[in-house]
């Protein structure tokens, strides 16, 4: 069953249609003890239907665990956007959900698609440049609650 | 941020799903942002308020 409306489908199909480079999202779960894991997979299921740009791939979080520890990922459901190139070669674009992403999460998933998938970064000028001044690892963790 | 700057990893975090985070880093409103363990930001704020406040520490 569709969790989008048709609506929304066509709007989603839309904004994608505007990447050019193709996205895999690693979605690390595991099948016991992850209240989350299942709705989340329902969800990421929605995405590679509207683009052909959109990969997910899923990442046992029992079995693989290097892989969990070189993304940072240590809980689950959690999300990794990598961005691919037309050879193939993948990119950490360093941008991470924890927990399902519903919600008003879902929206922002979307713009993190859209950001790596090629769309133009709402940052200004000024405030990349003074990005550029971090030159050792910085974590940001933004909090929220689905909606 | 983080698509900007290689050295910047950007978590969204689901609060209510992780619980012990959100004790850990003293969540109670949403959005909240912490940058290195140390900076806290609450709530949405301007772009420009924002980078100025996640920076704050960077370069001392």
């Amino acid at each position: 069953m569709a969790l989008l409306s048709t609506a929304d489908q066509d709007k989603l199909r839309e904004s994608f249609g505007e990447m050019t480079s193709n996205v895999r999202v690693l979605f690390f779960t595991q099948t016991l003890g992850c209240e989350t894991c299942l709705h989340t997979r329902q969800i990421l299921d929605e995405l590679p239907a509207l683009s052909d740009k959109i990969a997910i791939e899923e990442i046992n979080f029992v079995l693989e665990k290097e892989r969990a520890a070189e993304y940072g990922i240590d809980r689950v459901p959690a999300l990794a956007l990598v961005a691919e190139n037309a050879t193939g070669e993948a990119t950490d674009s360093r941008i991470r959900f924890l927990g399902a992403p519903s919600g008003y999460e879902f929206i922002s998933l979307v713009q993190a698609v859209l950001l790596v998938g090629g769309r133009s970064a709402s940052l200004t000028d000024e405030n990349r440049q003074k990005l550029a001044a971090v030159t050792r690892p910085m974590t940001l963790q933004v909090f929220t609650t689905p909606t | 941020m983080a698509f900007a700057n290689p050295n910047i990893t950007a978590y969204a975090v689901e609060a209510t799903e992780f619980p012990d985070l959100a004790r850990r880093y003293r969540v109670t409103g949403v959005p909240k942002t912490v940058v290195d363990e140390t900076v806290e930001i609450l709530g949405g704020l301007p772009q420009d308020m924002f980078v100025e406040q996640a920076l704050q520490n960077v370069g001392s």
